[in-house]
Order: structure tokens, then C-alpha cells, then sequence
């Protein structure tokens, strides 16, 4: 008998059922859902459940509002209200909701933040990036609505088992190189279909040397190669959810040393392994308008930028913010052209106010650097996907817009219009002080 | 399912087509479970194409949008030829309920993104088939097709050539109950449609509701 992947073991960990016409049932510990997609889901739920109906698990259901919140739009306001009655109708324990204390920001950030992820469970959203949650060791992957709206009245996802590709990085990353790096150039090397409806684990020396924060950049573009990205949790996982995992831990207490340690079997059967020397990888970029266009930064240097972006579930963390700081004090200039800062959630806000390097704190370092703080308050998705017309940061008309940014996705007008150049932190500082597209290895120390 | 045999007028696109182009970000305040604001959707289907595209071929020409939106008319094809992961990108939804608001009834790719392939069969919007070759560059926009889904192939009627596409497989049993819903009430796995939700009939089992007879 052959071994089992880290993936196919936490499926089997939630009673997978098979049924008569194919497919799988298999349970569900988290639904995560925000403004934008939240309120259909709890339209469906109604009409197919009845108005009656309660969810699953209380506690399984994670509301983050984080797309359209700095915004006047009158619709994107409605959808919120959709939220904040339903959660009362059904008294849900975790919404975070917006103009509130206990608002957050980016749900991909906040959802780890916030204590509810960790190894082994079954996390499925209503939003493609769901897929970051894989850093922890969990099967996290995005749905749309109507199968978040039957998970939230069943609790179980019909799917099938996805078969798994292993990335191996041997050695360790240069220190000009980030999870982001790493991510692209997987990407660029099988193509944006390359892993579609596949599980894509990581692992190696590299992997195991990253922060989860560095590991959740990696699974949050997975997506972009069309699969769900995995990482088997380590001691590092297991330092990260004892000091932010409270809901995890509350409800797995009596499993803990057994989800801790899950881990792929040595014969574990894979569709591919790539390996990879992780010494050898450079900084990367992702040119118009595709994710899997991958290029190398030096082979592109020189490009014009007219705008630089430091913000999403991708590049929105707070070590995107202390990578992007330390290239700007390496560099010790001003930037050239504009450089939005978009924290991803409050507590990213928090860490940018307060962590420093010399005697600044990332905060000075950005404003010093002349960077555009105008939305540093306003944790949110802002212009990663667009959205109103009134975003933050959004490229409104401006086709020939040349924008460096460390989101996830660079489709044609995804950011409202314009060019998008997907580009790790560090790459978009050297970017920003330049003005052109600038390989941040010239910067490290 | 939408009859074993769908004809009608094919509009033609290439590669890697995300549903950020199907439906763009500014439209997604739109809540798609009402039908009204479905619609609405619909009338705005592809208009994230890029405009050099958009203003050679547009899907839905401006002065057709409003008719749309009130549920009047429908767009002038109703099949939709591509290349490779047609649909990558987000999970929206909305681009399957726009899609199939608009009038689309299947869609005939060389390959699709996971999320909206789901999507397609769980709304029962759209039925996403996959072709055995490649399609996109041997099809025109506004080419008269006929499309066998069960039989397996689709014949364009204007060059009179016919191709092969895959037989539905896995999805076949939920494209045929109409979407999710429908094909879980048939497995009995969820309750009549309004009578509730799992919790409700086995409490504290949370979502495992096997024992359901």
C-alpha cells in the first residue's frame, strides 16, 4: 500500500463519505466569507434551506468584510448590512465587522491573525486566495457561493480528492529573495493552468527556513497556477498558532500533538516533483497580464513605473512592510514616483507603527521616503481587485499606467486599468526610489 | 440540463480569459441571489474585455445593455467558444450567473479554472464543456453551431466541420439534476428544498448528516 499525502490524510480526517453518483462529501470546519460574495451566499442559504434554517457551526463561520469598505458606494454599504443581520439572526461569534473596534481588514491576514487557522482542518472560503490558509498546514481552498451557501447549511463540501505536485527548495534563499520570488517563479515555470484542480505542497530546507508569513505568500498564489498550496506544519507552525491560534486550539485541544504533526508519507504518490536550488533563485516579475508571465527583474530593469503598490493578502503582511523598509533605509533616498502603502489588516498597521529599524519606526521610514500614507488607516483590499470608483489607489482612465505592485493578480484592468508588474516588496521599493523597474539586490546588504 | 442538443450563434475568444473579464470588480456590489440585480449583472457580462477587443467585437453592444438588465432580451449568442483556463481567477461567482443571465447556455473550451468550471455546474448557469482539440483559432465569432453535448461533439454549422468534445464525466450527474442543490437532494443529503438545514434535523452533529434516511 502506497503512502499518503499530507492532503489526502486531512481529508481523511473529516469523514469523507463517497456518494453514488461519484464525489466525495467530506466535513468542513471553516466557512470564511466577506462583503462581496457573504451576502449571495446567505441569499442561497435562505432560499434553499428556508428562512429558518441555522448554519452548520456557529464557530465555523468567519465573517470578514474587507473588499468594499472605504468606499461611498451605496450597494457596497447594503452588503455589509446583509452581514450584520444575518449574524444576529444566527449569532455568529466571529464577524468582524467594518466601523467597529473589532474591525480588521484583509480576511486572508486576519483569519490566521485572529486565531482561527491552524494544522488539519478543512478551510474553504468564497474567495480564491482562501488557498494561503495551505501555510498552516490545513486544505484550504476558494468556492463561489452557491457552494459556500450548501456548506453553510450541511457543513460538508461534495469535491473530489485533488492529486498533489511537489515543489522541493533545497538550501536556502538568497536574502534578496522572498516567498513572493519563489511563488512567481513556480508560477511562470508550469503556467497559470499548471496545477488546476491539483494540490501544490512545498517543502525543503527553504520552506522549512521561511516564516508563516513568507509560507502564506507562497499558498496565497497558488491559485494563480489554478491550485490550492500546502505546507506541512513544523515547529515554526506550531510557535505561530500557539501565539495567535486561540480558536484553533480551543477547538482541537485534544488532538493537538496529532495535527501538529501531520506530514506527507515518505511514498506518498505525486503527479510531479520539481526540485529546486534555492541559492539559485533571483528576484522575479510577473509582466502584463498574466501571472504566469514570468521574467527575472534584471532582464527587465529599467522599465518605467509610474506607480508602486505595497499592499493585499499577498504583499499587504507585516513582513512585506519590514522587507519593503529595509530596502528603502539601504537605499537611503526618497521614491520617485508614488508609493501607496495599503496595510493589509489593523494589526499590520499596528506592527508598521511600532516595529523599527535603527531608531525609526517603519512608519517614518515610509513617510521619510516621501511613500503616500493617505490610506494607511484604512485597512482593507483597496485597489488590489479594482473595485468602486472612489478606491484608494485604484488607476481610474490611465491605460498607459506602468504600475510595480505586490498583489496577486495583474489581469487586464484588474486594478481599475493600466499595466501591473507583480513584484515582491523589496522589488518594489528599489522600484519606487528609482522610477523604473530595479533589481533589489543592489540594496541588500 | 439545457436538451442534449444546444444551437445557436458562437462568440469566440482566446486564452486564459479570468473572470475578472467576464464580470469586472466595479459590478460585483451587485448581489446575484436577487434576480433583479442577476440580471444587471448579466448586461454587463464581458465587459472587462480589453477595449481593443471590446470595440471590435463587442458581446453586448451598449444600446442593447437596458434590455438586458430588465430581463428583455438576451445577448445575441448563446455559446461561447475559448482556448485554455477560460475562467482563472476569482472565485466570483457572479461571472457563471452573468454568463448564464446574458443568455449564454454552454460554453465550449479547451480547458478550464477550477473555481468557475465548479461554479458553472453548482448554479447550473452554464454547462462547461471541454473540447478534444483546440477550438479557438478554428471558429469565428458569429459561426451558426450546434453543440451534442451528451452525443459528444459540436458541429459549426457555417464551415460545416464537426469536433469532438469530452464526454461530461464526473459533472455529468450534477449538470443533469440542474446544480448542486438539486443533485444533493437526489443523494439525500441535504432536505427538501425550505425544510432546513442539517443542523436542524440531527442537533449538536453539526454538518455530518449521514444518518439521514
Amino acid at each position: 500500500m502506497t503512502g499518503k499525502t499530507i492532503t489526502e490524510k486531512i481529508i481523511d480526517l473529516h469523514e469523507p463519505t463517497k456518494l453514488s453518483k461519484g464525489g466525495l462529501a467530506v466535513d468542513v470546519d471553516v466557512l470564511l466569507t466577506h462583503d462581496v460574495c457573504g451576502p449571495p451566499t446567505i441569499g442561497y442559504f435562505k432560499q434553499e434551506f428556508g428562512e429558518k434554517a441555522i448554519v452548520f457551526d456557529r464557530e465555523g463561520v468567519v465573517i470578514i468584510p474587507d473588499h468594499y469598505i472605504f468606499t461611498k458606494d451605496e450597494t457596497a454599504g447594503r452588503n455589509v448590512d446583509v452581514l450584520r443581520q444575518f449574524v444576529k439572526e444566527q449569532e455568529l461569534p466571529y464577524f468582524y465587522d467594518k466601523g467597529t473596534k473589532n474591525y480588521k481588514g484583509v480576511c486572508h491576514v486576519a483569519l490566521p491573525e485572529e486565531g482561527h487557522v491552524g494544522p488539519g482542518m478543512m478551510i474553504i472560503g468564497t474567495d480564491s486566495h482562501t488557498c494561503t490558509h495551505g501555510a498552516f498546514g490545513s486544505f484550504a481552498m476558494g468556492v463561489g457561493n452557491t457552494t459556500a451557501a450548501y456548506i453553510l447549511g450541511s457543513g460538508h463540501i461534495i469535491m473530489n480528492i485533488p492529486e498533489s505536485l511537489k515543489f522541493n527548495f533545497d538550501g536556502f534563499l538568497p536574502e534578496y529573495v522572498s516567498g513572493k520570488d519563489v511563488i512567481l517563479r513556480v508560477i511562470g515555470d508550469i503556467g497559470t493552468d499548471g496545477a488546476d484542480f491539483k494540490s501544490m505542497e512545498f517543502a525543503g530546507d527553504a520552506i522549512s527556513a521561511l516564516s508563516l508569513e513568507e509560507r502564506a505568500t507562497i499558498c496565497n498564489m497558488a491559485i494563480e497556477a489554478g491550485g490550492n498550496g500546502i505546507i506541512a506544519p513544523d515547529e515554526a507552525t506550531r510557535a505561530y498558532v500557539e501565539r495567535f491560534g486561540s480558536a484553533w486550539l480551543m477547538k482541537n485541544s485534544d488532538r493537538i500533538e496529532e495535527l501538529f504533526s501531520l506530514q506527507s508519507d515518505d511514498d506518498a504518490k505525486y503527479l510531479k516533483v520539481l526540485n529546486y536550488d534555492a541559492e539559485k533563485l533571483e528576484p522575479m516579475v510577473a509582466l502584463p497580464h498574466s501571472p504566469g508571465n514570468v521574467k527575472p527583474v534584471r532582464e527587465c530593469e529599467g522599465a518605467r513605473m509610474d506607480s508602486v503598490y505595497i499592499g493585499s493578502c499577498t504583499g499587504g503582511k507585516s513582513e512585506d512592510f519590514l522587507m519593503a523598509a529595509q530596502i528603502l533605509v539601504n537605499g537611503g533616498r526618497e521614491v520617485k514616483v508614488p508609493l501607496y502603502i495599503v496595510p493589509a489588516t489593523n494589526k499590520v498597521v499596528h506592527y508598521i507603527e511600532n516595529k523599527k529599524i535603527g531608531d525609526r519606526t517603519l512608519k517614518e521610514i515610509f513617510e521619510n521616503a516621501g511613500a503616500n500614507m493617505d490610506s494607511f488607516y484604512q485597512p482593507s483590499c483597496a485597489a488590489c481587485l479594482g473595485g468602486p470608483i472612489d478606491t484608494y489607489g485604484r488607476i481610474n482612465n490611465q491605460p498607459n499606467h506602468f504600475r510595480a505592485s505586490t498583489t496577486n493578480r495583474n489581469f487586464p484592468k484588474r486594478m481599475g486599468s493600466g499595466n501591473i508588474f507583480l513584484v515582491s516588496p523589496m522589488t518594489a521599493a528599489a522600484t519606487a526610489m528609482k522610477g523604473t523597474l530595479c533589481d533589489p539586490r543592489v540594496y541588500v546588504r | 440540463m439545457a436538451g442534449n442538443i444546444i444551437t445557436g450563434i458562437a462568440y469566440v475568444l482566446g486564452d486564459k480569459v479570468d473572470t475578472d473579464q467576464i464580470i469586472p470588480a466595479d459590478r460585483l456590489t451587485w448581489d446575484p441571489s436577487k434576480p433583479e440585480e442577476r440580471l444587471k449583472l448579466g448586461s454587463y457580462a464581458f465587459d472587462g474585455l480589453p477595449d481593443e477587443y471590446k470595440k471590435v467585437c463587442p458581446f453586448i453592444r451598449e444600446d442593447e445593455r437596458e434590455a438586458i438588465a430588465q430581463g428583455k432580451s438576451k445577448a445575441r449568442y448563446n455559446i461561447i467558444i475559448a482556448g485554455r483556463n477560460f475562467g482563472t481567477g476569482s472565485s466570483r461567482e457572479h461571472a457563471a450567473n452573468a454568463l448564464g443571465a446574458a443568455g449564454i447556455e454552454v460554453i465550449v473550451a479547451k480547458g478550464y479554472a477550477r473555481i468557475f468550471f465548479e461554479n458553472c455546474v453548482a448554479t447550473g448557469e452554464v454547462i462547461p464543456a471541454t473540447s478534444m482539440e483546440y477550438l479557438a483559432d478554428k471558429f469565428k465569432t458569429g459561426d451558426e453551431v450546434e453543440v451534442y453535448v451528451e452525443n459528444g461533439y459540436i458541429f459549426n454549422k457555417t464551415q460545416k466541420i464537426k469536433y469532438e468534445i469530452e464526454p461530461l464525466g464526473y459533472i455529468l450527474p450534477m449538470v443533469k439534476a440542474g446544480g448542486l442543490f438539486a443533485f444533493a437532494r437526489e443523494e439525500n443529503l441535504i432536505l427538501p428544498k425550505g425544510e432546513g438545514s442539517n443542523a436542524m434535523t440531527i442537533p449538536g452533529i453539526g454538518g455530518s448528516l449521514f444518518s439521514l434516511d
